[in-house]
């Protein structure tokens, strides 16, 4: 395993990507113990609009706090992936919402029904988000299954837990089944 | 006992550093990107028995907290460019009555509305001279989500034991970005909460004799009535217009600073030892620095960083000495060169001043700031 | 020889004579004032007065309670501070129709608004008297002052009127020719929780009485005895014999739970008692 990783998330405001960037941060730094820094880049607005929120873990110290060099990159919008992935490592992970995300300029992008599952199986759209940390955590093994999960039961409303356990569930699902 | 760690946004570190301290008194009024503090404030203020208020604007905000302070609470406020503005005139009344209090300032884009949710560097000159007359100012400025606790703790210390307003200087980088700290357990940082007068109240003068670092003052409503104002007054705190009490009241805020630099200023070095090129950086901008001087030592070119944590006073002692040690030092700031004029002011040496600048709303890049290395030692 | 009955709480060896000219009114409410506390009984430690900037803004360094001079404009958002710190101080505001209406505005509707614990003594004499009598927000329409050299343009506030509106839990206004009813409005509003206001029409002979030819010192007062009327006896005139007088007395006066007790509820609610 790498020990730094740059990990986006981006999508649109209201979508869930600072918060999903500051799950995977607790849980990656407070819970598995790494070095971690989390930033942002937003609009003015609270829906709507380019949302990026940036997480670089590392076994050493981070000066430096914004990504340079993607590993890992979630696209939740086309609008998204076409302003953010440009700056993509060679061998960076690159998973899009198959539903928003629909043209893709690279090859060896994993598109899952993120937003699609979240509908479809939680009844609810904004839980995508915790679909895709889950599925993040199963392909790349930069966040421990259990870490995530403590971070993300930290953090959720109270009486939410049973419909995040399942969005955990369902991302876990869909990263293995990429990975085949 | 298990370590507490937390994964904090440097507001809220600001803000939990703040109630670290013993602040029982936050006003303030909304602005991108400090709000996070005022909201924190609210939330965990009642708790402790303190108050939270959102005034009309910034000049209530700081208003009402120099109120507060004057009856005894420790009070901060917080804002970013806007609002700062705002309060210059009152943060100059803090100076001058001598309140202590803490305004935190999430430095944004500007000038006017500019970048309310991009960083920057360029409030430093308006910490020092916004506010006008001669008067002193402390501002200290973090880099990390730790630095953002630690300092707004040592910034209540320096504003009780001065006797003055003390900004803290931070920018939306620091102010958004999360990190992991271990909460300082009570009891681990030092507090300081300066004396109460033991004299009789006839006794009393509200601004004693000679410089009041460290000495006993009076809250309003514990016994010892006494008068604060804005216009130059004499040690009871009554206006004046005799020129030696002028002259002694001017003097004594500037000595408060002038006599106490060493005490005030902390200067942060790393690789300076054997360093022929410094790189001179704080707050957001000196991460961008770290890393650079990392990768050029890699490349083995003798580059350290100096990283203040007191912007005001300057570390104009520790500058000077490094100036005359350097080949060159490169200025790296997220403003179109406020740092840099401070540089070249205490440059007696001639030393070669090479500024790195962005002020495009992002941070300065690693690379930026190696590049300017790399092309020193060509 | 016998004291002044004020003089327990001045600052006679300090800070005397004051600045203000003969015939000024503010004297006159400073005495009010002071009559009013003592004769609530309270302590000079227990007092805190806070004033801006302005002619009746340096009261506060003749008075002996805690005292905060501050920047123009500005005495409420202070005053709102030291009362929310410690809400066993009574606060009183200092300030004049400039500072309160003018640059302090803002200040001055959201107390009112937020119900803030104060009593503000809003001084007015129509005019900018330390600057050397330019146009305030109180200065009538037509009327002259250094900056109105042709009669002012501007229409002009009723400060009782915009009190009540912005939620005010009492308003008053007196005069400063009828002292003793001035010193009973004070009284009332320092023992009203919330935001109070009394209004006292003081005159500035030297600046707005000159400008306007209305005479000396002596010769405003006596305006101001021949064209004020009681809000009680004005209700029952009719319209035409009210028009352009001073109405005096208590205009509203509600119960209501002033911020600092609110406050205190959420605190409690906050530490789950």
């Amino acid at each position: 395993m790498k020990n730094r990783y740059e990990i986006r998330l981006s999508g649109s405001g209201g979508q869930g990507m600072i918060t999903a960037g500051i799950i995977l941060a607790e849980a990656a730094g407070v819970y598995d113990g790494k070095n971690v820094v989390q930033s942002q880049s937003y609009g003015p607005e609270a829906r709507g609009g380019a949302s990026k929120a940036e997480v670089i873990i590392s076994d050493k110290e981070i000066f430096y706090p914004k990504a340079t060099a993607i590993d890992i990159l979630l696209a939740m919008t086309q609008e998204a992936w076409e302003k953010y992935s440009s700056d993509l490592n060679p061998d960076a992970v690159a998973i899009v919402d198959s539903w928003y995300v629909k043209d893709l300029d690279k090859p060896g992008v994993i598109s899952l029904p993120l937003s699609l599952k979240a509908r479809e199986e939680v009844g609810l759209e904004i839980i995508a988000n915790v679909i895709a940390l889950a599925a993040i955590a199963q392909i790349t093994g930069v966040v421990s299954k259990e870490a995530l999960e403590k971070s993300l039961l930290s953090r959720v409303p109270k009486g939410t837990e049973e419909k995040n356990r399942m969005a955990l569930e369902i991302g876990f699902r869909l990263g293995k089944e990429a990975k085949k | 006992m298990n370590k507490d760690i937390r994964l904090l946004q440097g507001n809220e570190a600001c803000a939990l550093g703040a109630i670290y301290a013993g602040c029982d008194f936050f006003g303030g009024y909304p602005i991108t990107p400090s709000t996070e503090i005022a909201e924190e404030m609210a939330l965990l203020l009642p708790k402790k028995g303190g108050k939270f208020i959102q005034m009309e604007d910034e000049i209530a905000g700081i208003g009402t907290i120099l109120g507060a302070a004057a009856a005894g609470a420790k009070a901060m406020t917080a804002t970013s460019g806007p609002g700062f503005s705002l309060m210059m005139e009152l943060l100059g009344y803090g100076c001058m009555a001598e309140i202590p209090c803490v305004i935190v300032n999430v430095q944004r884009g500007g000038p006017s509305t500019g970048l309310p949710t991009k960083g920057a560097q360029a409030d430093m000159m308006q910490a020092r001279w916004g506010t006008h007359g001669d008067h002193p100012t402390i501002a200290l400025c973090p880099s990390s989500v730790e630095e953002s606790f630690k300092l707004t703790v040592k910034a209540f210390n320096l504003a009780e034991k001065f006797r003055m307003p003390v900004i803290l200087l931070l920018d939306e980088f620091i102010g958004h970005m999360r990190e992991k700290m271990e909460m300082p357990a009570a009891g681990e940082l030092e507090l300081y909460t300066h004396p109460q007068p033991t004299v009789s109240p006839a006794e009393y003068t509200h601004y004693g004799d000679g410089t009041s670092v460290g000495g006993p003052y009076a809250s309003m409503g514990s016994g010892y009535r006494f008068n604060i104002t804005g216009l130059t007054h004499d040690q009871h705190g009554f206006p004046t217009g005799r020129s030696d009490e002028i002259q002694w009241k001017m003097d004594r805020l500037k000595d408060k600073i002038e006599k106490h630099r060493p005490e005030l200023v902390e200067v942060d070095q790393e690789f300076m030892d054997d360093a022929e090129i410094a790189v001179f950086s704080y707050g957001g901008a000196a991460r961008s620095a770290q890393q650079a001087i990392r990768e050029a030592r890699a490349k083995g070119i003798k580059a350290g960083l100096v990283r203040p944590t007191t912007i005001w006073p300057f570390p104009d002692q520790a500058l000077e000495e490094i100036l005359r040690r350097v080949k060159t030092m490169i200025v790296a700031e997220i403003s179109q060169g406020q740092l840099l004029g401070e540089i070249q002011r205490l440059n007696q040496t001639h030393t070669k001043v090479i500024p790195v600048q962005r002020y495009d709303g992002e941070m300065l890049t690693p690379n930026e700031v190696l590049n300017a290395i790399v092309e020193v030692t060509k | 020889m016998r004291m002044h009955p004020s003089y327990e709480m001045l600052r006679p060896g300090k800070k005397f004579p004051h600045v203000w000219c003969p015939g000024c009114g503010h004297g006159i409410v400073q005495g009010a004032i002071i009559r009013a506390v003592q004769k609530l009984g309270w302590s000079r430690d227990e007092m805190v007065m806070v004033s801006g900037i302005g002619c009746s803004s340096r009261m506060p360094v003749y008075v002996d309670f805690n005292s905060l001079h501050t920047a123009h404009g500005r005495a409420i958002a202070f005053a709102t501070g030291v009362k929310l710190h410690n809400p066993k101080l009574h606060v009183i505001v200092i300030t004049g129709d400039g500072d309160a209406l003018a640059i302090g505005g803002n200040h001055f509707i959201h107390a009112a608004r937020r119900n803030a614990d104060l009593t503000v003594i809003l001084m007015n004499n129509n005019i900018y008297g330390m600057t050397g009598g330019q146009y305030s927000p109180t200065t009538p329409i037509g009327k002259r002052a250094s900056t109105a050299p042709y009669g002012t343009a501007e229409r002009d506030f009723d400060p009782c009127a915009l009190a009540k509106a912005a939620g005010a839990a009492f308003t008053a206004r007196g005069v400063a020719y009828n002292a003793l009813e001035l010193e009973k409005l004070i009284e009332t509003a320092l023992t009203k929780k919330g935001f109070s206001l009394v209004e006292a029409i003081s005159p500035c002979p030297t600046l707005y009485g000159r400008l306007n030819k209305e005479g000396n010192a002596v010769k405003m007062l006596q305006w101001q005895k021949a064209n004020t009327i009681n809000i009680k006896a004005a209700e029952k005139l009719p319209m035409d014999q009210v028009t352009g007088k001073i109405i005096t007395g208590i205009f509203h006066d509600v119960e209501t739970v002033p911020y600092t007790e609110i406050y205190d509820r959420i605190i409690k609610k906050a530490q789950g008692k």
